[in-house]
């Protein structure tokens, strides 16, 4: 383990030489922001090394108007809006989904199919279903239009906010003002994408681009790699995570995506318009699309006032910088959706360097 | 959110499992994965298996997943 660790600075260092400054990696996925405070990696590292957490949450990057649009329906009497816990909390202008829980029609799911299952138990309602997430979750929604299609169910309705991870990083890596010298790419969207989805960014762009899981003994491999690149200056897709990640990927996954969804433009937080970044659900599946059944319309808002939520998603600022950072926003209060995700940057900065209300122990 | 747990698929039927994480049962679709047999070791997402894992990178996350347990329960302060 300490030869890893050491092979590790090592590379840090000849890249931080081979480059002149400090080294920029971007962890693009929030499981792996929790894994490094977890581990507590980022005290650990050498000054030359700096991680940036990225738009790797599916609740942080979601717009807020998409939120609005689901709000608007929480007070109908006739709707039931089924959603992951995660997105319970994140505030919309007019308040969150669990402050519209007391009326009984928000309903936490584990899992796609029990969306499908609410609106088999619930004939007289119409049963929103809060899609979001990336490629690895959006096979299970796609799962589950195909089932509501073939079974004629006539009350489930799917408002598809289904995120793309990669022309996300090309949008980053677009902007004249980056900081992003390489990619921690994420593990179970890879297991669904495959590793080789990673190939137009480092041919593009030439920035490394190494996949990991979620051991932190393999994040650190990953960065040594990926400095190791940087330095040799071969930027190139590796992937350590090869117990769960192929080359091709889940190749049944993509393929009931391509079936289900046509892929269009998106709103991000942070990130704004994205060409080809969202999946939209095809003409095939109209008759469960929530935006064309049930009068629902995303509108894409500005972010809320004093909120650094984008500036963080995008690797410009790190969340202590913000001035809503543990004093207006907190994990218990939150603003932006950043603290209120346990995977969101805010709430991993929060939960792991705040020390008697002082930043203490996270690198900046 | 992408989270994801290995479990050892105890009965299936169909695209349909029961899998087993740690003496946990998780019902799970098994949808994505057609290959699957009864006893292989799934990846679980959001209800869904997403890929087969072999059993030592499975026992891996096992070995994870009850040390945070043993920690949550020796140190209630940073549990939740």
């Amino acid at each position: 383990m300490l030869e890893r660790i050491n092979r590790a600075y090592t590379q840090i260092a000849r890249a931080q030489k081979v480059l002149g400054r400090t080294v920029n990696i971007m962890e693009v996925c929030g499981t792996h922001t929790v894994s490094i405070f977890r581990a507590g990696l980022r005290t650990t590292f050498p000054e030359g090394l700096k991680l940036l957490s990225g738009p790797g949450c599916p609740v942080c990057i979601t717009d807020q108007g998409y939120i609005d649009a689901v709000l608007s329906l929480a007070d109908r009497d006739d709707c039931l809006i089924a959603t992951y816990g995660d997105m319970i909390r994140v505030p919309g202008k007019k308040g969150s989904l669990e402050q519209k829980t007391n009326k009984g029609n928000i309903k936490i799911i584990l899992s796609a199919e029990d969306a499908l299952r609410l609106a088999k138990q619930n004939p007289a309602k119409k049963i929103l279903f809060v899609a979001v997430g990336f490629e690895t979750t959006a096979p299970a929604t796609a799962v589950l239009a195909n089932e509501a299609f073939q079974q004629g169910v006539k009350n489930l309705f799917i408002f598809s906010n289904h995120k793309l991870v990669v022309p996300a990083m090309e949008a980053l890596l677009s902007e004249k003002n980056h900081r992003i010298d390489a990619f921690l790419c994420p593990g179970h969207v890879s297991v669904i994408i495959g590793s080789d989805a990673y190939k137009p960014v480092v041919e593009r762009f030439e920035k490394p681009c190494v996949v990991a899981g979620f051991e932190p003994m393999q994040i650190i491999d990953a960065i040594s790699e990926i400095c190791r690149q940087l330095a040799d200056r071969k930027p190139e897709v590796a992937s350590l995570y090869r117990a769960a990640v192929t080359a091709a990927g889940n190749k049944t996954a993509q393929k009931i995506i391509n079936e289900t969804f046509d892929v269009s433009n998106g709103w991000w937080r942070g990130l704004g318009k994205i060409k080809k970044s969202t999946l939209k659900l095809k003409k095939k599946f109209s008759h469960l699309d929530a935006e064309k059944q049930l009068g629902i319309e995303f509108i894409p808002e500005e972010d809320l006032t004093g909120c650094c939520c984008g500036e963080v998603l995008c690797g410009l600022m790190d969340p202590p910088d913000c001035g809503l950072f543990a004093t207006n926003c907190t994990p218990e209060t939150p603003v932006g959706p950043c603290m209120v995700s346990s995977e969101g940057a805010c709430a991993a900065w929060f939960k792991y360097t705040l020390k008697k209300g002082k930043v203490d122990g996270g690198r900046r | 959110m992408c989270l994801a747990v290995p479990a050892r698929i105890v009965e299936l039927k169909g695209d349909e499992a029961i899998a087993d994480c740690i003496g946990n049962r998780i019902e799970a679709k098994t949808t994505l994965v057609p290959q699957v047999k009864l006893g292989d070791i799934v990846l679980i997402h959001a209800g869904f298996a997403i890929t087969v894992l072999d059993e030592e990178e499975a026992k891996k996350t096992w070995q994870l997943l009850a040390d945070l347990d043993n920690f949550s329960k020796t140190d209630k302060r940073v549990s939740g």
